[in-house]
């Protein structure tokens, strides 16, 4: 918004704008077919009280708003990405209560108590998460736009693996599982990179392993 | 996604009761399936009941040697228990072919019975669709129907249930264990839980308005070969276009389910019965009747020879 006023347009802002004129052109044809509407229901409101990156947050959402967008439109965390927003890319992955998941696929107001690490809360520019390091030094990416998500993903996965959850590739399920390369792109697929950084995603990930894989 | 209430259950029963007397309500856990639909408009509860809270997410073992799962135990949970994994490989086997990490993080033991088809008719609201909305047609017939089912369909609808935990559960004989809104329970075999779409493929389980789900049980271990069997166009985090549960005893008898073929976990006792004679054998008694499109004839060959191929394995994996 102080952008805005500033005249000092940023590319989202451009996005955006053009977004709100599409969509106030398509507002005569709606109110043409009352039909077809039926009465709006008012939002539904709720308190949550989370603790996000160390940081308690209490909120008063509107109970249809994803962790996600909790995270990113009312916490302002923007390093948490909404790629397909349906659970099918994995760039909206954050660890909650030690468990990484797709934050757009729950709903903020089901996290009461919650702690939720976020990109933001693994690492700082000047003092990075050994992933985040290992993802720079590696050249992890080409776009960046999956890398949060890949990140918070892959130091949920060697945790895992540490806590011996197997895998569809673990050979022998009574045993655990040695951290492989199959072993980490079966763990790492509910993660898509559309620039195809795979091999170099791997790579981080194997440093930080510290294994051969 | 339209707006709704949101309140959270204080007991199994209290969710039940809250669901039966409020229209418009669902339950809600894992969430990953309800809200994948409420963003696009399939799913439209005005209420939704959280029931994350129940306390049912523990595996415990039953007097008759066998386990008792909480509902509400996770994917990842269930897999990695050191008794699944050691008793009921199949069971293990079956999730971890299934979504991806982030999703078994969160998807639930009872969610994962109830998700629905993945049909992109289904999912699709411009299209026709008998059980997104009675009456109202079925684009999948005559459309594209290659991941659509080839056993037990109607002329209402060719979609399939997208479960691979379901199928393993089906060949292990689980019970689902249910409290209704007047505080009874009941046990409902896996075999009799999921239904056919007949002429209502909006109805999916026998399950009544309100009735909630807090444990499946599982039969004392069988023992055996256990393996899950998945063929998909990708190597991970894909649907089954189907997928074989074996369960291979020494003596060469066993069970076998399917997914991915059926608007149901597949399995048939002459199949069963049918093992020992082999992947032919048994494959023709699963597919008997089999009404295929001709998008997903190959199905039919493809159940063979991943039942050979599972087969094959089990013995290798016995010698």
């Amino acid at each position: 918004m102080v952008a805005t006023s500033e005249w000092k347009f940023t590319r989202r802002d451009v996005l955006k704008l053009g977004a709100v004129s599409m969509s106030a052109l398509a507002i005569p044809r709606v109110m043409a077919a009352p039909a077809a509407t039926g009465p709006v229901s008012p939002p539904v409101m709720a308190k949550v009280a989370m603790e996000v990156n160390g940081k308690p947050q209490a909120l008063d959402l509107d109970t249809r708003t994803t962790l996600l967008d909790a995270l990113r439109e009312h916490m302002h965390l923007t390093g948490t990405k909404k790629g397909c927003d349906h659970g099918q890319c994995g760039a909206c992955t954050v660890i909650v209560d030690g468990r990484r998941i797709n934050s757009c696929l729950t709903l903020a107001v089901m996290h009461e108590g919650a702690k939720v690490t976020t990109i933001e809360g693994l690492g700082t520019p000047d003092k990075m998460h050994p992933m985040q390091a290992a993802f720079v030094k590696h050249d992890g990416y080409q776009c960046g736009y999956c890398t949060p998500g890949q990140i918070c993903s892959a130091v949920a996965v060697l945790d895992e693996m540490e806590r011996d959850i197997p895998s569809h590739v673990t050979g022998d399920l009574k045993a655990k599982a040695a951290v492989t390369r199959m072993e980490v792109r079966e763990r790492m697929s509910g993660n898509i990179c559309r620039c195809g950084a795979y091999s170099n995603i791997h790579d981080a990930i194997e440093e930080v392993a510290g294994g051969t894989a | 996604m339209k707006p709704f209430a949101y309140e959270r259950a204080s007991s199994p029963k209290d969710a039940a009761a809250k669901a039966a007397k409020t229209p418009g309500a669902k339950f809600i856990a894992g969430g990953t399936n309800l809200l994948d639909l409420m963003k696009i408009g399939v799913e439209e509860p005005v209420h939704l009941i959280d029931v994350n809270g129940l306390k049912l997410d523990t595996i415990e073992a039953t007097d008759d040697g066998g386990v008792r799962i909480g509902a509400l135990v996770r994917n990842t949970e269930l897999a990695a228990d050191t008794r699944i994994r050691r008793d009921y490989p199949l069971l293990s086997r079956a999730l971890l072919a299934g979504a991806s990490g982030q999703l078994r993080n969160k998807a639930t033991t009872a969610g994962n019975l109830l998700q629905r088809t993945r049909c992109p008719y289904f999912y699709d609201t411009n299209q026709p669709c008998n059980k997104r909305l009675p009456g109202s047609g079925c684009a999948a017939i005559g459309g594209f129907s290659r991941q659509h089912a080839i056993v037990g369909v109607s002329k209402s609808c060719i979609a399939t249930h997208p479960s691979d935990m379901a199928v393993a559960m089906r060949a292990l004989d689980a019970t689902v264990e249910t409290v209704r809104p007047d505080g009874s329970t009941r046990r409902i075999a896996i075999a009799d839980f999921h239904t056919l779409p007949g002429t209502t493929p909006n109805v999916e389980t026998v399950l009544a308005h309100g009735e909630l789900i807090t444990a499946v049980t599982l039969p004392r271990p069988v023992g055996g070969v256990q393996l899950y069997h998945k063929v998909r166009d990708r190597a991970s985090y894909a649907f089954a276009l189907v997928s074989v549960a074996l369960i291979l005893q020494p003596d060469g008898g066993g069970r076998v389910a399917l997914g991915g073929v059926a608007h149901k976990p597949w399995r048939k006792s002459d199949a069963d019965a049918a093992l020992p004679k082999g992947a032919k054998a048994a494959s023709d008694a699963l597919l008997a009747g089999a009404e295929t499109t001709h998008d997903n004839a190959f199905k039919v060959t493809l159940v063979e020879r991943a039942l050979a191929a599972t087969l094959a394995e089990a013995k290798e994996t016995s010698a």
